[in-house]
């Protein structure tokens, strides 16, 4: 019978322990700081390109003490945000989120500067090659050494520096 | 009268231009040297016409004539002169008349110059001035007219610009206003900034298709139009400057550029006309890239149009885009237009564009050039995707996706070290050859010395990578660019006996599109100091103060004192402007005074920071209406920006660098011709 | 010796043409895509209204159901009512309707749904309780919703779609009382 009683204040102890514990935490409400963290990551959903951080409107203060209220609630910034795009559409985040057709934006830019750098090497090539058959033929292009084309540098330099 | 005036000479205007295009293409086509001179003076014509126009349309905002639609909307008792003025380019309609006049002064006044020698130029560059502003004045005699006047017709009031039948004018009492945003001095010049920048290139690219219709695809389109370029960039880089101060100043939201599309529309010119300015010199120099340069002039213009297309047309969502206008259809056809006929005169023209020269090494200084392009070309890409995916995603997904700035600076931050690093090389580096030997010869010291002062930052500043890797290659360009002023002038200090400061004024003096550009490069570093410390370092933070409580950020804290209110009747306003003590590390620096306007006409607030700006940093501070503000609480939201006014000195320095490169001197090409003048003057004088 | 043999007066080669025209007809499609929903951003009335679901807000549902289709209420009359808790406009019409609902709720004709634009639950719940309101309501999620109806939605804006599906009226702003609710159902009763 002891047994059974002590167990039962030591439970009920515990227990006003942890829920004033949980108190503690909803206690301090998150700072503007924290608010416009997350809110920096977003966007209006209604106003023109405007970040919900310096949005002005009525609506985006309401937004702003929802993401208030979600932190007070202990969400984490990725569960806010997820949140607001399944509420408001993708349009609300600040980027486009790394899913299915989304992956474009991110994927497309360094292939195409890719596909550029290869073409613009490949010319580089191309051009740098040593045209031996031209001066077989007397073409236009010489075959100069090093040392000539330093020596003709430093030449049209020392007539620069004429004028 | 005004009204109809105004109107009625647009309409002559656009006739003219008809006729001009008309005239040239008749004689071009049958080598009617009267035609094509009668196409000159009609082109002539444009700018006093157009001028006319627009000071009937000033006269009306100036005068309060709200009868008049465009008036109306963006005037109001309260503005000061200077901003009804400045109202002309405060709407889709006005702008629009605005442009027209620019081009027509550009287009004036390139006809003035001598064609002798470029005889066969002249009706294709009108042609393609004239058409533009055909459908540029065509935009506003048909949609977009502001001098439609409102009419009271059975009760309604409707606007239209020639009396209905039994209707009166309606004169409202007072106008709507401009945004409030927009009523600050920054109104006055960077809207003109990048209007002329736009307009410029069309100069460039209309020799450039002119060259290429006339087979003369040689250098001299590039030459005539070179300083037209470097003009047209100047005001282009400034407007986008002034645009940022003023984002700064009165937006509130602590920075000076957001990645909104319609300022990436106003960047991506920017990117190909720098890539344009540089590979030119590859072509003067080395006779190389023909295509490549045609491509370029042709790309700058055809996103200055097309950034103007979707600026206008409603197809972009922004805070700058102007309210849905009936134009989009219309515009739409003139840039497919201009792009088609653009595209099929490259591809037709394309065997005659070839270059004359190879090129020696991989690392000579056209090779390093065309990467500097292929950089450029990249943040073109991220910029343009970036822009058009929310359109891409609309149409294949349904769901609309914003593209924000946390996609631009990573995507294009890595590009912009690479080219900041370019800037360090190049110059080392030789027309036509360079090797790994001589370029690290060239560059070592510079280096090394750079390493130091990272290391010194390093232990001094901050530990932050990212930062520390911005801070190296500003220090190499700027050790590299100023060892080029200081070799060169010391060359010629042994080559000529001068002291150091004639060898190098004289140096420059003779070089100045070389030192010119240097001076823009280091510019471009101060510029890279104030964005990287911004970047990197800003700090904020946000709370609520009651009388008499302070909040703390990197060292400064801010003491709420007071708060007054009041309206100002006369200029339609009621200001709230709190009073905050600011110390630093607890010694009192002053006082700022954060505020909030509100509009009464517009019913819209403007939040005016205040701002204490030192070289070192800018305290940032804003007064925030989360919570009703009062007396008794106010919400404040602190930045602290480092750095952040070296890109203000930048751009000044950049202003010297640039009109300093472009200041006329004799364009060597005509020394034989001038020196044939001359002789035949003072034979003639005997 | 022949300038075919040399590569220097070479055009631009067939597939970098098609290429480069293909590019260009994209872009302007797409452009013209855009700017043809800039232009017309609202659904056309005549035409059917595409498919949408809505999930009921707790203690909104329509008969029960927690969550439906647009489709599953063919063959009544359909109200679609937009609103906000931030709008103020919304809160004058609200009565009205509310009334209006009042006097349809028990036909098995008509069906007043509103929509919810881009709101916070908490608000949503303060509106609905302050202005009585008992017709079923909904959040528009991922603002599907609005983006079929109009692209540029403003609030409030009602849409009245018949018994078919199709799109008949669409009115734009608040009404001006219960009887021009009326008028309106009444016109394609």
């Amino acid at each position: 019978m002891k047994k059974v009683l002590h167990t039962l204040i030591f439970t009920f102890l515990l227990s006003v322990l942890f829920t004033g514990v949980a108190l503690a935490q909803s206690n301090t409400p998150p700072t503007d700081d924290e608010v416009n963290a997350v809110a920096h990551k977003l966007y209006c959903p209604v106003c023109e390109s405007t970040p919900l951080d310096v949005c002005p409107t009525d609506a985006c203060k309401d937004w702003r003490e929802l993401i208030r209220t979600m932190l007070a609630d202990g969400k984490t910034e990725a569960q806010i945000l997820q949140h607001f795009q399944e509420q408001y559409g993708a349009r609300v985040l600040a980027e486009p989120p790394k899913e299915g057709f989304y992956w474009l934006i991110y994927l497309l830019p360094p292939a195409i500067i890719l596909v550029g750098a290869f073409f613009l090497f490949r010319s580089l090539k191309e051009w740098t090659k040593p045209k031996a058959a031209a001066s077989v033929l007397g073409g236009a292009g010489s075959e100069s050494s090093p040392e000539k084309d330093s020596y003709l540098a430093r030449f049209e330099e020392e007539l620069k520096k004429q004028k | 009268m005004f009204a109809e005036f105004g109107y009625g000479i647009l309409v002559v205007s656009f006739l003219v231009a008809i006729y001009s295009v008309v005239a040239a293409v008749y004689g071009a086509t049958n080598k009617s040297a009267a035609m094509v001179e009668s196409a000159r003076r009609s082109m002539l014509l444009m700018f006093p016409l157009i001028s006319l126009s627009a000071a009937a349309l000033i006269y009306l905002l100036v005068t309060n004539h709200f009868e008049v639609a465009f008036v109306y909307e963006v005037t109001s008792r309260s503005m000061p002169t200077y901003l009804k003025v400045t109202a002309w380019w405060g709407g889709q309609a006005g702008s629009l008349v605005f442009w027209s006049w620019l081009l027509a002064g550009f287009a004036s006044a390139v006809t003035i110059r001598k064609w002798e020698r470029d005889i066969e130029f002249l009706p294709w560059v009108i042609v393609v001035c004239s058409v533009t502003l055909i459908f540029f004045l065509g935009m506003v005699v048909v949609f977009e007219n502001p001098f439609t006047r409102f009419w009271l017709v059975a009760g309604n009031v409707e606007p239209h610009m020639f009396a209905p039948l039994n209707a009166t004018l309606f004169t409202a009492a007072d106008g709507n206003g401009l945004n409030p945003l927009l009523r600050h001095p920054g109104m006055v010049i960077h809207p003109p900034m990048l209007y002329l920048g736009f307009v410029s290139y069309v100069i460039p690219y209309a020799f450039a298709m002119a060259a290429l219709i006339t087979g003369r695809t040689d250098d001299r389109w590039i030459r005539l139009t070179r300083r037209w370029s470097l003009w047209a960039w100047l005001f282009l880089s400034f407007g986008l400057v002034l645009g940022g101060r003023w984002a700064y100043d009165v937006l509130g939201w602590g920075g000076y550029w957001g990645w909104d599309p319609v300022e990436i529309a106003a960047f991506m010119p920017w990117l190909t006309g720098t890539a344009f300015l540089h590979s030119v010199m590859i072509q003067e120099k080395r006779g190389l890239l023909k295509h490549w340069n045609m491509i370029l002039v042709i790309l700058t213009y055809a996103l200055v149009i097309f950034g103007t297309f979707l600026t206008r047309s409603g197809v972009l969502s922004s805070v700058h885009a102007f309210a849905n206008s009936p134009i989009g259809p219309f515009f739409m056809g003139f840039v497919s237009l201009s792009l088609v006929t653009s595209i099929a005169l490259v591809i037709w023209r394309w065997p005659m564009l070839r270059g004359e020269t190879e090129m020696k090494s991989m690392l000579s200084r056209e090779a390093l050039f065309l990467l500097n392009n292929l950089l450029f070309m990249s943040v073109l890409v991220i910029c343009f995707w970036g822009v058009i995916f929310p359109l891409v995603s609309e149409l294949f997904t349904g769901q609309k996706v914003t593209v924000g700035p946390p996609f631009y600076e990573r995507a294009t931050a890595p590009l912009f070290a690479a080219l900041m690093f370019l800037m360090g090389v190049a110059p080392l580096s030789a027309w036509g050859h360079s090797t790994i030997q001589t370029l690290g010869r060239a560059i070592w010291k510079s280096a090394v010395a750079a390493l130091v002062i990272t290391a010194i930052l390093f232990a001094t500043y901050t530990q932050n990578i990212i930062a520390l890797i911005g801070f190296f290659l500003i220090a190499l360009v700027l050790l590299v660019t100023v060892q080029e002023f200081l070799r060169g002038a010391r060359a010629r200090q042994k080559g000529q006996s001068e002291n150091f400061f004639t060898a190098l004024s004289r140096l420059i003096g003779r070089n100045r599109r070389r030192y010119g550009g240097y001076i823009i490069h280091i510019s471009m570093m101060l510029m890279a100091i104030g964005i990287l410390g911004m970047e990197s370092f800003q700090t904020s933070t946000q709370g609520s103060l009651k009388q008499g409580e302070a909040l703390n950020i990197s060292g400064y804290t801010v003491k709420y004192r007071e708060l007054a209110s009041w309206d100002d009747k006369g200029k339609g306003v009621n200001f709230t402007r709190a009073t905050v003590d600011v110390y630093k590390n607890g010694i009192y620096l002053g006082v700022l005074n954060p505020r909030i306007d509100y509009y009464f006409d517009s019913q819209q607030n403007m939040t005016i920071p205040g701002n204490r700006s030192t070289f070192r940093d800018d305290l940032y501070v804003l007064l925030v209406d989360w919570q009703p503000v009062s007396s008794m609480g106010a919400t404040f939201k602190i930045f602290v920006n480092p750095l952040v006014n070296w890109l203000w000195i930048g751009s000044l320095l950049f202003l010297v660098g640039i009109i300093f490169a472009a200041w006329p001197d004799r364009d060597p090409a005509e020394e034989p011709a001038r020196a044939v003048r001359k002789a035949s003057q003072t034979s003639a004088a005997d | 010796m022949t300038e075919e043999k040399t590569d220097t007066k070479r055009g631009v080669s067939v597939t970098a043409q098609i290429a480069i025209w293909a590019f260009l007809v994209g872009l302007l499609a797409l452009v013209g895509f855009g700017l043809n929903r800039a232009r017309n951003p609202m659904a056309v009335i005549g035409d059917p209204v595409p498919e949408f679901n809505l999930v009921f807000y707790p203690g909104y549902e329509y008969a029960g159901n927690k969550e439906m289709k647009l489709s599953d209420l063919q063959g009544k009359i359909v109200v679609i009512n937009i609103w906000a808790s931030w709008c103020k406009p919304c809160e004058q019409e609200a009565p009205d309707l509310e009334a209006a609902w009042q006097l349809y709720k028990d036909s098995t004709d008509v069906v007043f749904i509103g929509v919810d634009y881009v709101d916070t639950p908490a608000g949503a719940n303060e509106y609905l309780t302050k202005f009585n309101i008992t017709f079923p309501n909904a959040p528009d999620l991922k603002s599907n919703i609005s983006s079929i109806l109009n692209r540029q939605m403003g609030v409030p804006e009602t849409y009245l779609i018949d018994r078919k599906g199709i799109l008949r009226q669409i009115k734009i702003g608040p009404f001006e009382s219960v009887n021009e609710i009326q008028t309106m159902i009444q016109s394609i009763q």
